[in-house]
């Protein structure tokens, strides 16, 4: 997710370099001024790290830790400015809290967009630097000798010259005393001692034993279980229903119907639904089998709305007929019209992906706890200030009275940044007056999603009588995720949706006429934000279609991309390394084949090549891709590995199996049956080389998911002279004649 | 009714309908939440367990069913995470997210216990009803031969 990026520079800083060449940062943050503690032995130099007499070192979660590693970088990158012992930092879960916001995220506690570490780097260096700093103030003041005499290490100020040495611990009484610095000196990446290696992920312990608490893990006391029966054609509504025989089962205690929408209900918050999406009947139990029970028995008469005939078919007619108009312009360098009626040859494509659902392996749930005087959710969230949000808005309590408490999540990818499960447990609680944990089965899971948006495409591309590409033209259809919160819609953007069209109008190849147009068209399905929302549509796109154009030009894919990256340096080199590694045109083994793609997205950038075989029958099998990753400077090694390796193989069930189709209005497919997943036994072995750079980190969490598609299509072409323009891949259509 | 468990080794007894799944008499009944709700349908192996030493589907597995058979459950792998495969998930940094892993540890644990030097089409055959969506199969390939003390390349 990238929609926050152009409004990320709030955290305006004043940067000055030093003549010792480290960044003297000074403080605009409200969260780095000194804490007060209840205790008086305790150094709370700001909101984000406290030190005790004990040497312990409690650095504050404000991110969700969903896999992606953050549990263990963030607190990793303060730790590093305040040199931290790492064996002896703790770290502690903050909930829904104004003062911890990220501010690429406009301030909210959003874990989305591969923001965390781009948004909240600065501010830990800057809060363990100013602790640090104040640390070795404290030893200066105790021995009596001048600061810069003195450095710190593993938790210890050291000064060379006497030998003395004094732990963190030993100083909090005195370094409490102190005021916090104006201005802090922040190392340079190339001192880094503890970024940079690969730290094992805190969290992973309690993975493996069953300990880690996810929100469906929470047990309180006097706890009701709850399954909603949502109408299942989007955007209708309730009629009546007959609850008698639900009724009926032991153990069930209420039906009531949930989630209409007051009119007037206002705009959600600017990326998060706040409100139920679907109208339906929530069934409250003893456990949740009896309410799972309780729905199948429900007899529902459903209004089924605005949708009701709504298919995939009449979708892709509504999107073809809106690519028929011109669309708003994001890019238009110098004059496509011109060189398209003087071409020698033309291309003329089109490039379509389906709506596709988020399948976490922990299925929306939420424990909501409404009382007269307060509410408390227990909740796997992307979000804690649209989850806290969410619940005032049902409650009417204000934020103090609101909790938000943080669990492990059980996989996001987007779908958590919702807070449409949370406001439904917070209704169903309110209504029962008990806690209430609401939990979505599979099926619920996936029929009520938000969806990644369908997409069309068309390109256009002039040739010279060689076949090089003296012009492209794109105009992409998409429902935008930019405008979805937004009461100003697209209007201040000019009609240009970035997170849709940015990756396309960025086409990052040396062609001289570039004209990229974006079209909003919503078909009315609800859909939302995805990992990579923009880029896993747009990467397969723009790196399919240069393999056209190499195809077209009579070159080697990898060649005609490095001839025209001459503007990219970071994309060139990440493809050139993928290329290396990988032995581009070097012989494989009868029937592999290769592919070659290069995105950059949120910051970062990856090339991959894809071996790829495909049987008689037209199955693809990937057997070997190779990434050379270019994020700035990392700060986990093995979590950028973990990243790319993981995000390939999200991109890849999406390219081999990804497709919701509509019928009826509703979503056909249910459960892993019909909605199928990459497992081990299709999986490839994915080889990771990370580029060393001093650059400011990117992101990683989506980094690969937009590159494994093209790398797999552009193989396929290798294989079959077929080229890939609709995903999901069909074997049907490589089936051998 | 009155349905009597041996789980972990330890007798349990639950009043339940006898058509619950044994994944929600687990979760609910005896607040054991390492096993996991992923699809209900037996599809994903979230909420992997042993019935007898061999790897069930919970989900799909009704408590009459369980009843007089040994349960094994990822609370009962070891007490202490020392077993050789939690072991190897910890040195692989296998889990992402987390949510699958349990089920994943339980049925690779079903594998080692017949097989003690799997290939990796047994691998194959042993974890590919195991969904994982942050995409960790290679290092739970990588991880259950290390358990197994298979040498692998670096």
């Amino acid at each position: 997710m990238s929609k926050a990026t152009n409004l990320s520079r709030r955290n305006f800083l004043k940067v000055s370099i030093t003549a010792g060449g480290g960044l003297a940062i000074g403080f605009y943050f409200p969260g780095l001024a000194q804490q007060a503690t209840a205790q008086a032995r305790v150094f709370a130099p700001n909101i984000w790290v406290r030190i005790t007499p004990d040497d312990t070192v409690t650095i504050m979660i404000s991110a969700l830790e969903m896999g992606q590693g953050v549990m263990t970088g963030l607190p990793m990158v303060l730790a590093e400015e305040l040199d931290a012992d790492w064996s002896k930092v703790k770290l502690e879960w903050v909930g829904a809290d104004k003062r911890y916001g990220n501010p690429a995220m406009r301030g909210a506690q959003a874990t989305t967009a591969s923001q965390s570490v781009r948004g909240l780097a600065q501010l830990l260096r800057q809060a363990g630097a100013a602790a640090r700093a104040m640390l070795r103030t404290a030893a200066a003041q105790t021995w009596g000798v001048p600061e810069n005499s003195l450095t710190t290490e593993k938790g210890t100020v050291v000064h060379a010259a006497s030998g003395r040495r004094s732990r963190y611990g030993e100083l909090v009484e005195k370094a409490a005393a102190l005021p916090v610095p104006k201005e802090v000196l922040l190392k340079d990446p190339k001192n880094f001692s503890l970024l940079g290696k690969s730290v094992p992920r805190v969290d992973i312990p309690e993975k493996v034993n069953g300990s880690a608490k996810f929100g469906m893990d929470v047990r309180l006391p006097n706890m009701l279980f709850a399954r909603v029966l949502r109408c299942p054609t989007f955007k209708g509504k309730v009629a009546n229903f007959d609850a008698s025989k639900t009724m009926a089962i032991p153990g069930v205690r209420h039906v009531f119907q949930i989630g209409s929408i007051p009119s007037g209900d206002g705009a959600d918050s600017f990326m998060a639904s706040t409100r139920a999406e679907a109208e339906g009947v929530a069934v409250v139990a003893d456990n949740f089998w009896a309410a799972n029970q309780g729905v199948r028995a429900l007899d529902v008469k459903w209004d089924d709305g605005p949708l009701a005939r709504l298919t995939s078919e009449e979708i892709r007619q509504q999107m073809t007929d809106a690519c028929e108009k011109p669309g708003a312009a994001a890019r238009n360098q110098g004059d496509f019209d011109k060189a398209w009626a003087v071409a020698a040859k033309k291309i003329d494509v089109v490039y379509e992906v389906p709506y596709l659902a988020h399948a976490t392996m922990e299925p929306m749930n939420c424990v909501a706890d409404v009382r007269q005087d307060g509410c408390d959710v227990w909740v796997s969230t992307q979000t804690q200030t649209f989850s806290q949000e969410a619940a005032m808005k049902i409650t009417g309590l204000p934020a103090e009275k609101v909790k938000v408490h943080t669990m492990y999540v059980g996989g996001g990818f987007g779908r958590r940044g919702e807070g449409d499960f949370v406001a439904e447990a917070v209704e169903i609680s309110k209504s029962v007056g008990r806690p209430v944990h609401v939990i979505w089965t599979r099926e619920d899971d996936i029929q009520h999603d938000y969806y990644r948006p369908v997409t069309y495409l068309r390109y256009w591309a002039a040739l010279d009588q060689s076949g090089m590409p003296t012009g492209w033209k794109a105009r992409l259809v998409q429902a935008s995720l930019f405008a979805r919160f937004d009461p100003h819609g697209l209007d201040p953007m000019h009609g240009v949706d970035p997170i849709s069209i940015g990756g396309i109008a960025g086409f990052a190849y040396n062609i001289p006429n570039a004209r990229a147009e974006y079209v909003h068209h919503d078909p009315g399905i609800p859909f939302g934000f995805w990992r990579a929302p923009g880029g896993s549509v747009s990467g397969f796109m723009t790196e399919s279609f240069a393999d056209e154009l190499a195809v077209a030009a009579g070159k080697d894919p990898f060649e005609f991309r490095r001839g025209l990256l001459g503007g990219a340096p970071r994309l060139k080199n990440v493809l050139e390394l993928a290329a290396e590694k990988a032995g581009w045109g070097k012989p494989l083994p009868a029937g592999r084949f290769r592919g070659i793609a290069a995105v950059d997205s949120i910051g970062s950038f990856v090339a991959q090549v894809a071996e790829v075989s495909i049987a008689a029958d037209g199955a693809v099998r990937v057997h070997r891709v190779v990434c050379a990753v270019d994020c700035g400077w990392v700060i986990n090694p093995d979590s950028v590995k973990a990243q790319i390796e993981g995000g390939t193989l999200f991109g890849l069930t999406a390219a081999l199996y990804g497709e919701i189709t509509i019928r009826n209005g509703q979503a056909v497919q249910s459960n892993f049956n019909n909605y199928p997943m990459l497992r081990m036994n299709e999986a490839p072995e994915v080889e990771v080389h990370i580029v060393s750079s001093t650059e400011a980190p990117g992101g990683i969490g989506e980094a690969a998911t937009p590159v494994i598609a093209p790398a797999v299509a552009n193989a396929i072409y290798a294989a079959t002279g077929k080229r890939i323009r609709r995903l999901p891949i069909r074997a049907a259509d490589l089936k051998k004649a | 009714m009155m349905i009597s468990l041996t789980i972990n080794g330890k007798q349990e007894r639950v009043d339940v309908s006898p058509d619950m799944p044994l994944l929600w008499v687990l979760r609910e009944s005896l607040n054991m939440t390492g096993t996991k709700f992923g699809c209900g349908i037996g599809q994903c192996g979230a909420c992997t367990v042993h019935l007898d030493g061999k790897a069930v589907r919970s989900c799909s597995t009704p408590a009459s069913t369980a009843a007089g058979k040994k349960i094994a459950t990822i609370e009962g792998l070891s007490p202490d995470s020392s077993h050789p495969l939690q072991q190897a998930w910890i040195a692989e940094q296998v889990p992402q997210c987390g949510y699958c892993q349990s089920g994943q540890i339980m049925s690779a644990a079903a594998l080692l216990a017949t097989n003690r030097k799997p290939t990796d089409q047994d691998i194959d055959r042993a974890m590919s009803g195991n969904i994982c969506r942050c995409g960790t199969y290679q290092r739970i390939r990588r991880a259950i031969k290390r358990a197994a003390g298979i040498r692998q390349e670096a």
